[in-house]
């Protein structure tokens, strides 16, 4: 059986209104159709490593498990600090897995954390290590003015994976990628360029719909069999639509929907949703989750919640505890936090 | 080299306390120091030292904020620099961030987070360590 060991968040403290950003841009209503009442915006002195670093501390201190016996440390991000220095090794340090561990950064816009999630399971079963760090962090920008800005936020999400002492079985789990433009960042750019209405039906969509419906084939499950589900959240809406595509119950996906209320948080987004549910999760309830990352793919996984999860209940800060403690941003001061002009 | 990386093997060196809060405990004498000291200067000859991992746990020693900062923190004024006492006993300075300015006071509770200390411009290397914030 191999599974989820522990598991840990890190939202930053601040948050930006959508009516904010639309009061500067003139877009009164602007934000109305992403369902996004404000996001998260990190700190001046923190990045996709100093939050991975948190969710990751989150996770290895619910579970208790020694970081040494961590071999393998998988972090996924498209907002690594360095373009080449791995973010893997810092999380590494920190953590106290050093150095006898294999550690690698990766990036597939938004799902480059399921992907972690997945080369620790193979890595696991194999035998090759006994447990993995995946994790997923971001800390992404969208261009001033852009649709982008209301929902580019920033957060982590950090997974032991393992054999024994699981919290959450991982029964399953496959992948569909295309070679899709709808969303791409050139190097050196400090803002990704998308392609508007492209990344919905053909990327999001087709691939959040194909994976999740593969993975229930494979298993044979049908959608009235998962009492949670969660997808990747671009926005406060396409989840709900997927949802009504794969004749999943709204009430579902509401305890893993939080960009409503921290923005798209990019590689954790899913994973940070799945903590969520994690948190009121019951022994035996059955969860779907599905990824997507533009470029394009989605990792779909369904999870089914052990006795054990019991035991680590309430030994962290759950995911809404980090959503309610918060401090609201101006715009002025948003952008001096996201250094937005090139003079900071 | 650049002068900017002649600091590299310092900042490499520091790592362990910066990342760890790695310090030493006198096995002799009990005491704990922050950072990691090869003698005890209470023992002497007699101590035994031994590196420990503190817990992060801590209160407010005493405090000031900065308005007027040295170079590279520019973006950060102004910010709280704080007397930290570890749980543990030792005594160490470091910034006090994702707080109330208000809830910073002498004895308040604090824990450890890690964060990004300073930058060396657009291309030098990203330092990393601990900061502390206030404990709800
Ligand atoms: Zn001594």
């Amino acid at each position: 059986m191999i599974g989820i060991v522990g598991y840990g968040v890190h939202i930053p403290r601040y948050r930006i209104k959508a009516e904010e950003i639309a009061r500067i841009w003139g877009d009164e209503g602007g934000a109305d159709g992403l369902g996004i009442i404000e996001k998260s915006v990190p700190g001046m002195d923190e990045d996709a490593a100093t939050l991975a670093v948190e969710a990751s501390r989150n996770a290895i201190r619910r579970c208790g498990v020694d970081p040494k016996r961590i071999n393998a440390i998988f972090v996924g991000s498209e907002s690594h600090p360095y373009a080449v220095k791995p973010t893997a090794t810092i999380v590494a340090e920190a953590v106290g897995s050093t150095p006898h561990l294999t550690a690698v950064d990766m990036q597939f816009a938004c799902k480059a954390g399921t992907t972690a999630i997945q080369c620790c399971m193979g890595m696991c079963s194999s035998g090759m290590i006994e447990y993995g760090l995946g994790v997923g962090t971001d800390t992404s920008q969208g261009r001033p003015g852009d649709a982008l800005e209301y929902s580019a936020g920033a957060g982590a999400a950090a997974f032991v994976i393992g054999r024994d002492k699981i919290i959450a079985e991982i029964e399953g789990t496959c992948s569909y990628t295309t070679d899709t433009p709808d969303f791409w960042r050139r190097p050196g750019m400090d803002f990704p360029s998308h392609g508007g209405r492209f990344t919905g039906e053909p990327a999001y969509f087709k691939h959040t719909i194909s994976a999740s419906k593969e993975l229930m084939e494979k298993l044979g499950l049908k959608p009235g069999d998962f009492d949670y589900a969660v997808f990747h959240q671009p926005n406060g809406k396409f989840p709900l639509q997927v949802a009504k595509m794969l004749k999943i119950d709204p009430s579902k996906i509401k305890q893993g929907l939080l960009t409503p209320l921290i923005g798209n948080t990019y590689s954790a987004a899913s994973l940070i949703g799945l903590a969520s549910v994690l948190d009121v999760a019951k022994p035996g309830n059955r969860i779907l989750l599905t990824s997507f990352g533009s470029g394009a793919g989605s990792d779909s996984f369904s999870i089914v919640v052990t006795d054990r999860i019991l035991e680590l209940r309430g030994k962290n800060r759950s995911v809404f505890q980090y959503i309610g403690e918060k401090e609201y941003l101006d715009y002025g001061l948003y952008v001096k936090q996201r250094r937005k002009l090139k003079s900071l | 080299m650049s002068p900017a990386n002649l600091g590299l093997p310092l900042t490499w060196r520091r790592i362990p306390e910066r990342y760890g809060l790695i310090g030493s405990e006198c096995e002799n004498c009990k005491t704990n120091y922050f950072p990691v000291r090869k003698m005890c200067p209470k023992c002497r000859r007699k101590g035994k030292m031994r590196e420990v991992k503190f817990s992060g746990k801590g209160k407010v020693y005493s405090y000031t904020v900065i308005y007027s900062p040295p170079t590279g923190f520019e973006l950060d004024a102004p910010y709280a620099m704080g007397i930290i006492e570890l749980a543990e006993g030792p005594k160490l300075t470091a910034q006090i961030v994702d707080s109330d300015p208000k809830d910073v006071k002498i004895g308040t509770p604090v824990e450890m987070i890690f964060r990004k200390i300073q930058e060396d411009g657009y291309e030098g290397l990203i330092h990393y360590g601990f900061k502390f914030k206030v404990v709800r």
